[in-house]
């Protein structure tokens, strides 16, 4: 019922690199920022195509995020480009006063989002990021699946008027979604019909739901999947309507379990159809070295804890009934 | 030009509206904002380019204005006020809940004037650069000014911003500096030495001029002067020197009134220094 194909591997930071290019043919007004990670943030084909929309600004993200509040007087619509550390924590205060307060239209375009970073390790592996930029009142948050998605989502951010922290990671995952399906903001995507329990999956963890799946279903258990790929704001109609349905939900993300979907999704369903919810995170903790596959299996992020997450959900569910 | 004396008849009417405004709510930064009044005063009366009405958040074919040490609003919103941006009355709900005059600024609830918050120091400059950033890229040969305080360089962002103005010859940026030798703490000779400025600025690539911030005749001059010295390739850095509390003589030379609101004999006080010369709001 939910066979798992195989799919060429991406990563999504291309799909953003490919969406910027894009805007830069389609919309005039779009400029780009990046604090010396042009190639790691996959903007150097923007920076060649447009080299008077692109703004290098040294390794100085503070300065780099004012700079693209400023632009957006004067009509422009600036993304800024760095690693999700240098993204969001080391430029909080400017994000908070001079872009979210202030309700500038930046789109501030995060890489190497959680551990999947790998070797550099816990310094540069931000875990807290989802967190810091949902307290953010006015705040969109998007965290894509593949590359198809990364793409289709940078296209999409340049017409929300407003700010938006959009974050993709390092390494080349499944490009499973449609080249061509539309991005929607706020709007949950179904990937598997289920009955038995509900698993949301923001990024890199969508396509390892998927594997969970089928897994679960060779077991005899239903999974519903689907893909948050906004986590703010929520899509809580199709949030509350599969829970509704399942009784239980496991929540799945490449985050600290603190601050994430997992919590979002808990706020909602606590006040309007509590139940059951396993976490699939990372446990308040630091990552470390390793390479992606490595620290997804330490650090719980695997297929493997979907399932079991799953099924402990069922089990929490069948003592509730 | 105006007459001097119009200019001054219109700062002086702005030190009683700071005074009254922060003495209303007993909070908010009389020292500060009275030291730079002049500058203030010049800079919308004589200086800059723009619509007060219609006001647009963009202003295109205008010059923009950014404050950066955003704790000297009371100024700001009294000259915004006094040159039309929006109703005079208004500066009676200052601090106040549901006021648009927000401790310190803010476009959250779009009163005019104001393009970004300010208030947490150190982010204007960087502001004022991708405003004139966007300028350049959109041909708006309009000019963008800046003021910050001088404790506020104490942050570092001001100098990746000093950095990269000066790298990408951004010329069509007037920032000044208002030196007024104090902060919370107490003057920045004691708090956090900053060495010499001047020689800071010009070694980042800026071309510097220095001017006497409380003498409004010299404020014009230079302000004049900094216009002249844009599109050269290099922005510019106006280090302005003020006397903190000036026009009020209790509060002046001192940091005691960086953040501190008079009491009623002390506001009596500095309004008999001050006779009201446009009628108070």
């Amino acid at each position: 019922m939910s066979e798992v194909k195989s799919y060429e591997k991406k990563d999504t930071r291309s799909g953003f690199g490919a969406g910027l290019l894009e805007l830069g043919s389609n919309n005039p007004k779009v400029v780009a920022l990046c604090a010396d990670l042009t190639g790691s943030l996959k903007m150097d084909a923007f920076a060649k195509a447009y080299p008077d929309r692109f703004f290098q600004t040294g390794i100085a993200e503070a300065n780099m995020m004012g700079i693209a509040a400023g632009m957006t007087i004067g009509g422009l619509i600036p993304f800024t480009g760095t690693f999700a550390n240098f993204s969001t924590g080391r430029v909080y205060d400017q994000i908070r006063q001079s872009i979210a307060y202030s309700d500038k239209n930046v789109k501030i375009c995060a890489s190497h989002a959680g551990i999947t970073l790998g070797e550099d390790g816990a310094t540069h592996q931000i875990l807290e990021d989802i967190g810091m930029m949902r307290m953010l009142p006015g705040m969109v948050v998007i965290n894509p699946c593949d590359y198809n998605q990364t793409r289709s989502a940078t296209l999409a951010i340049a017409k929300h008027h407003g700010p938006v922290y959009l974050r993709f990671g390092r390494p080349a995952v499944p490009n499973f979604t449609d080249a061509d399906s539309s991005f929607i903001i706020g709007k949950a995507v179904h990937l598997r019909e289920g009955s038995d329990v509900s698993i949301f999956a923001t990024g890199h963890l969508v396509w390892k739901a998927l594997e969970a799946c089928s897994q679960l279903a060779e077991m005899g258990i239903s999974a519903e999947v689907i893909n948050i790929h906004t986590i703010k704001p929520l899509d809580s109609e199709a949030i509350l309507h599969s829970v509704r349905k399942t009784g239980c939900l496991v929540t799945a993300e490449e985050h600290n379990r603190i601050g994430g979907l997992g919590d979002a999704i808990a706020q909602l369903t606590s006040r309007h159809h509590p139940a059951p919810q396993e976490f699939v995170a990372v446990n308040d903790t630091f990552g470390e070295s390793g390479t992606p596959d490595q620290l997804m299996r330490k650090y719980g992020l695997e297929t493997e804890h979907i399932v079991r997450a799953a099924q402990e959900a069922l089990k929490r569910k069948a003592v509730t009934v | 030009m105006k007459e001097l004396a119009e200019l001054r008849d219109f700062a002086t009417q702005v030190r009683r509206d700071i005074l009254r405004m922060v003495h209303a709510v007993q909070s908010g930064h009389p020292g500060g904002s009275l030291g730079c009044t002049e500058f203030m005063t010049v800079l919308y009366q004589e200086i800059l380019q723009y619509s007060a009405k219609p006001w647009d958040m963009n202003g295109t074919n205008q010059d923009l204005f950014f404050l950066s040490n955003g704790h000297i609003s009371p100024l700001w919103y009294s000259v915004l006020a006094r040159t039309g941006h929006f109703p005079l009355e208004e500066l009676g709900t200052f601090r106040k809940l549901d006021s648009r005059l927000q401790g310190h600024p803010a476009t959250h609830d779009g009163l005019p004037g104001v393009r970004v918050a300010s208030g947490s120091l150190g982010q204007g400059l960087s502001v004022a650069v991708g405003a004139a950033l966007a300028k350049k890229l959109n041909n708006d040969e309009h000019l963008v000014f800046v003021l910050m305080g001088d404790g506020e360089i104490q942050e570092g962002q001001v100098w990746e911003a000093a950095m990269l103005a000066a790298a990408k010859r951004v010329d069509n940026l007037i920032a000044t500096i208002d030196l007024n030798g104090q902060q919370i703490d107490g003057a920045t000779k004691d708090v956090l030495p900053m060495g010499d400025v001047k020689a800071k600025w010009e070694a980042f690539g800026w071309d510097v001029i220095e001017m006497n911030g409380n003498d409004i005749e010299h404020v014009r001059a230079n302000l004049l002067k900094a216009k002249t010295m844009t599109g050269l390739g290099k922005p510019v850095m106006i280090l302005m020197e003020t006397i903190m509390g000036h026009g009020v003589d209790f509060m002046m030379h001192t940091h005691k009134w960086h953040g501190v609101a008079p009491n009623n004999d002390q506001l009596t006080a500095a309004l008999e220094q001050n006779a009201s010369t446009l009628g108070d709001y």
